[in-house]
Parts: C-alpha cells; structure tokens; sequence
C-alpha cells in the first residue's frame, strides 16, 4: 500500500483575513468590517457623548435663543499629507473657518470619508488624528460621521465632506454684504503659503521650498477681533480662487469699491520667488489660514491690535479700504502709483509661458 | 540683488519717467512686440504714468495668441487619441479651436498635462512606454532651446513614443512684416528682451537700413521697460537710426552661441501662419527632416485638418498693433476671459486679456 498524503486531522476551516492593514471594499459594505473599522478608526479617536450613544444622529442639548450658522465642505487635497498640514486638518479648520466668518461660536461638527479601496490604514488613522488635533485646538467637537468605499482608483486615496454648525453672537450680523464706503480692509497675514506649499508636495516647483501650508483654525482669532470692536463688517477666509476672488466677492456682494494698496501686502518671499518663476500671482494662490475683514475705520487700530496679540493674526496688517466707487470693482494702487483692476479668478489658475 | 526689488523701485522709476517727460519734445508711437512686456506694462500700469505723447502699441509677441486655428485643432485631434498623453504649457489649455479646447478634450477623458517644461514631457515618455507622449511646442525663439533640448534628449534615450508637435515663431520676420505694411505707425521697437537673451541682436542692423526706425532691447521689470522707453526716445529725438541694449543683465549682441547652434541643428526655418495675420513666410520653425521621427504631425494622422477663424475676433489687427482691444466691439461683451472668441482674450500674455483683466 502506498504511503497516504492525507492528513485526516488537520485544520480545514479558511476563515477570512481581518485586513488590518489596508482598507478593502468589505468596510464600506456596513456590516461587521465596518463597524470594528468605525469603532477602531473613529469612534475611539473622536470619541465624545453623541457618539457614544451611536445612533443615527446626534442629539444635542440645546437651550438656546439664537441664531444658528451653518455650512459645508468638501476636501479633495492631492497630496493628502503636505508641508504643515494634511487633509483631516485641512477638513476641520476649513469647516470651523466657515462658521466663524459669520461671527458665530463654531460648535459640532460631522465628517463623511469617502475611501478608496487600497487606502493604508495608518494613513487613515494619521488623518484622523489630526482632525482630533485641530478640532480640540478650535474647541468643537465631531458628533457624526459616515463611512463609504470606493474602487480603486476612484477616489485619490481619501474624500473628506464636513458640515459645521455654530451659534451666531448676539446682535451679531456680519455678512459679506455689509461693507461700508470708509471701512478699513485688514488681512490676518501672508497671502499664497498653502497653494506654494500644496505645488511643492506635489513635486511640481522643480525646486526645494521650505514653505508650510498655513491651515489653522481662526475662531479663536475672530473672537479676539470681536472683543475689540462690535464694528466689525465683513469677515471671509480666503482660499481657492485667493484674496483676490474674495474681495470680489465682497465687492460685489456689498455694492462697494475696494482700493488696496500694493505696498502692504504681505508676501512671504519664498511665495513671492516661486510665484515669480512659475508665472502665478499671489492674489489668486490659495490659503487655508487666513482671514480678511472690513471694519469700520474708527476701530481700525484696535482690531489690529487685538489680531497681532493674538495666535494666527500676528501677520495683520492694514491693506486698503472700501470705497463708494466704482462699485463691485477691485482696484490696486500699484507701487509705482498707477492704478489698476484686480479682477477674480477667470477659470484654473494657469502658469504663463514665458 | 533680488531683482524683483531693486527694477521694481518706485523711486528709480518715477526718476526715469521723469527724464522721458523732460526729453519728449513731439508724439511717438512706440511698439513692443513681447507678451511679457504687454502684461507688465498693463499690470504695474506703466501707460498711465508715461507722458501722453508717448503711445505705446502692442505688437504680435505672444506665442499663445499667434498659433494658428488649424494646429490648435491638430492638437485636440492628437489629445483625444487613447493612449496620447498630450503635455502643454498651461496657457495652450484654454486656447479655442474649432468649438472645443484641450480643457474639454481633458474632460472628456483625454490625458492631457501641463508641464513646465518639455523635459518633464521625456521624463513621462521613459516612465510610460506603452504611450505616446506629445509635446505641444510654442513658442518664440525662448523657448526653442529647451524645446529642442528635449527632442535630442529623446533621441540619446533611445525613445520611440515622444514626439514634438511644432509651432514655433521667430521675432524678426513678424518685425518685418509689421514695419513693412502700408499701415504701419510704429516709429520705434522695442526689442523682446528674453528672445534676444537667446538670439543677441545681431539680426536687426539690416532693419534700421530699411526700415529706418530704432530698435532698444528691453526688459520686463518696470524700470527696465520704462529704460527701454527712454532710451528709444532718446534715439527718436536726436533723429538717431541705431539699436541699444537696456537689458544689458541678460543680453548680449552675439547672444547665446550654443543655444543657437543647438537650435538650428534641430529647426529650420520654414514659412508660418499667424492667428490673426496670415502667412508670413520664413518666420518659423520646423523640424528637420533627419527629425521626423520626433514629428507628432507626421506620427499622427492629421494631415486633412484645415480650419478657419471666427469672423469676429479682430485679434489680428490688434497683434498688428493697428486696433487696440477697447475698437473692438466685441471686448467685453461676446469677448471675455471665461469666453475667448480669440487667442488675445485667453493667453494672460493677449493684449485683449491685460486690457480686460488690469484695464477695464
């Protein structure tokens, strides 16, 4: 008889991998693997009372008599870590930035991940962890959330939707439309660091930069300014589309002119060399940190005061002034003197040739 | 030096615009031929600060604007082939062919890529062998280095799938053209500051012999424009016929020998249609035929592609230097940045965009 290469006792049962390492199509499906993913990825980092209670929404207690703001995101940064920040933080400070620039006290915030099926886990929870960084860092909390996966290919590693939702202050109406011929035009800091430093991560300056993106949350700087003053109009942040799209924005919003002055805008000099070689102009690169803000001009300097005293407005600076005329324009004193428009973004922002 | 700071003083700009103010006796009518020039003159405002005896028009200097209508759709025809990657300055993007723009073709899934430079191109044709990567190569005489650069860095690579699809202007022909028409005003040029870094400016004596007028190589930093003005001015009022260097930083009479030798082992030059003009023969650049392999024209098949420009657009008289953008009377209306019925509305280098854009 031959010798059997059966072996009768041995193990036979092929239980699934847990896939611990990467994310797979299962934890989106909404089964076990996607709640042990919740409960592992978010539920312990974000962790707070709605959550815990886990259930389909979050129920907050409220005694409130007040106006609420509300607003919404979405993040789709490539690549999804750069110099100074990441796409989680980039997710809460854009959402929490929102809210504040009605003058109201950002609150809760939710968070929708889209992933893509191959995304590491480690990279989920490094942005993750961020996210509870910034979020503790701006004082909000995020109480719901929603978890999908995608094919490869069809998501860029991670999509990131957030909703927030604040209490306005009392007597409080600050609204792009609110600007006043008169009113002082103050901006928190330099324009152009986050578009630069997100080009540079990307590998496509060519050259070595040591810029940070400035993604911050600036509730904190906005109750200092409205501590200052209760004379403050406008407040807005900046970001795609640059300074330049937003006082347009405003501009036109308002129904007023703004004339800004060349020779106090704050650039930084890497931002200003890289913009040099590339063919772009710091008014339309993006930030993700930085606020401006029209003020009635008798309170100009306390509010500018209070910014510089205070994290994230260290930078601020007067920059120009609205005017009656001509209305719904953006106007720039050059350097040399001579005037010109400073018109919004047309489409992409594209590199001139030579 | 920084350069940016010090040719970007108000104080030495106000001085020389001072000098041309005391030196001007009479109107001139001044041209400056590069895209670069045009945008920073419109941007920092330097026509509203010059005395008004001087009239500045802007002549045909962007490579952009002057790419003819057919190649631009020879261009769309190649990006919407499967397996092209079709890499681009970013200016070319938003440039209408007929009815679409590579901004569509993209949309429509075609793999279109702005690169910085051309030998970001090569890199992606090594990295991508199963595809063919397509340069879009425009240009004046600037950017003929690194364009050539980049078809016999191929050819050391041994690369079959990158090839050039070539648009390329030379400056001195337009000049001629431009100086020659029945209707010209222009009585002093400018020179395109970094076109001469590449070529000097040992073309232009034989121009000031027959077509008499001054030449000044300029810069684009506002003191090297308004420099350049002066010193044209300065030519013009002492009835000189000579041509002088106000960008002497970067440009010298023989300019660069071993760009130019590169050059034109890899172009010949060849005649050229200009958007908006017509036909001006031996103002540009092809490929030499020992370089065919690297002809995107001659790899893909679009050789019965014949097109014609919008009846509107008046962009040609205006890269003439014969209208400015305000005559025409679709500016602003049919014609905006978001709505290009012209190449001069859509390249940030077209007189009409700098008009539109800082003049409105």
């Amino acid at each position: 008889m031959s010798e059997s290469t059966i072996n009768i006792e041995g193990a036979v049962c092929a239980p699934p991998l847990t896939h611990n390492e990467q994310i797979v199509m299962g934890h989106g499906a909404g089964g076990r693997m996607s709640h042990q993913l919740i409960q592992k990825a978010f539920m312990s980092a974000f962790d707070n009372p709605a959550l815990r209670a886990g259930d389909d929404a979050a129920r907050i207690e409220s005694n409130l008599h007040a106006n609420l703001a509300i607003s919404t995101d979405a993040h789709v940064v490539f690549p999804l870590f750069f110099p100074g920040g990441d796409i989680g933080k980039l997710a809460v400070c854009g959402t929490v930035n929102d809210v504040a620039m009605l003058g109201a006290k950002p609150l809760y915030l939710t968070a929708g991940f889209i992933l893509e099926e191959g995304l590491s886990m480690e990279t989920l929870k490094q942005v993750v962890a961020s996210m509870k960084s910034a979020a503790d860092e701006a004082g909000v909390q995020i109480v719901a959330g929603d978890t999908k996966v995608v094919q490869k290919g069809k998501a860029d590693g991670l999509y990131i939707t957030t909703a927030g939702v604040g209490v306005v202050r009392e007597g409080v109406t600050i609204s792009g439309a609110n600007a006043k011929a008169g009113d002082a035009v103050i901006l928190s800091g330099s324009i152009g660091d986050h578009g630069i430093a997100v080009l540079a991560a990307r590998g496509e300056l060519g050259f070595q930069s040591s810029l940070q993106s400035d993604v911050a949350p600036l509730n904190h700087l906005i109750d200092a300014m409205m501590n200052a003053s209760s004379n403050v109009h406008v407040l807005r942040d900046p970001t795609r589309g640059g300074l330049a799209t937003t006082l347009n924005e405003i501009a036109a919003q308002s129904n007023v002119g703004i004339l800004l002055n060349e020779e106090t805008l704050p650039v930084h000099p890497e931002v200003a060399a890289a913009c040099e070689m590339l063919g772009f102009d710091p008014l339309y690169v993006a930030n993700e940190g930085k606020l401006v803000t029209m003020v009635a001009r008798e309170d100009a300097e306390k509010v500018l005061s209070a910014m510089r005293a205070t994290k994230y407005g260290e930078g601020a600076v007067i920059i120009g002034e609205v005017t009656a005329e001509p209305r719904g324009r953006v106007l720039l004193k050059t350097a040399l003197g001579s005037t010109r428009i400073v018109d919004m973004l047309a489409g992409e922002m594209l590199p001139r040739i030579c | 030096m920084k350069y940016v700071t010090e040719y970007r003083d108000a104080a030495l700009v106000k001085n020389v615009i001072e000098e041309i103010r005391r030196t001007v006796t009479r109107p001139w009518t001044l041209m400056e031929i590069c895209g670069g020039q045009t945008h920073a003159i419109v941007r920092h405002g330097i026509d509203q600060l010059l005395p008004p005896e001087i009239e500045l028009v802007h002549g045909p200097g962007c490579p952009v604007c002057v790419t003819p209508l057919e190649l631009i759709d020879k261009a769309l025809a190649i990006a919407s082939q499967p397996n092209v990657i079709f890499c681009s300055y970013g200016d070319m993007l938003r440039v209408p062919g007929s009815g679409r723009d590579l901004f569509s073709v993209k949309a429509q899934g075609g793999d279109v890529r702005v690169v910085y430079s051309p030998l970001d191109a090569v890199a992606l044709a090594e990295k991508n062998p199963d595809k063919q990567v397509v340069f879009f190569a425009i240009g004046f005489e600037t950017t003929a280095p690194p364009n050539v650069m980049s078809v016999l860095q191929a050819q050391r690579l041994g690369l079959k799938n990158y090839s050039v699809l070539v648009s390329h202007v030379r400056v001195p022909p337009a000049m001629k053209a431009i100086l020659g028409s029945p209707h010209n005003r222009v009585q002093g040029f400018l020179l395109a500051g970094h076109v001469n870094a590449v070529m000097g400016y040992h073309e232009y004596p034989p121009f000031l012999e027959e077509f008499q007028i001054p030449m000044v190589v300029t810069g684009f930093e506002p003191l090297d424009i308004v420099q350049g003005i002066l010193m044209t001015v300065q030519l013009l009022e002492a009835g000189k016929i000579e041509i002088g260097n106000a960008y002497s930083r970067a440009v010298t009479f023989e300019g660069l020998k071993p760009a130019q030798d590169t050059i034109h082992k890899v172009f010949m030059e060849c005649d050229r249609t200009w958007r908006g003009i017509g036909e001006i023969p031996m103002s540009g650049w092809c490929l030499r035929p020992e370089f065919d392999e690297f002809n995107a024209e001659k790899r893909f098949n679009v050789g019965d592609i014949h097109t014609k420009e919008s009846p509107l657009c008046i962009a040609g008289q205006i890269l003439q230097g014969l209208k400015k953008p305000h005559d025409c009377p679709a500016f602003g209306k049919e014609c905006t940045t978001e709505n290009p019925l012209g190449a001069t509305m859509v390249s940030s280098e077209g007189a009409c965009a700098a008009y539109y854009k800082y003049g409105r």
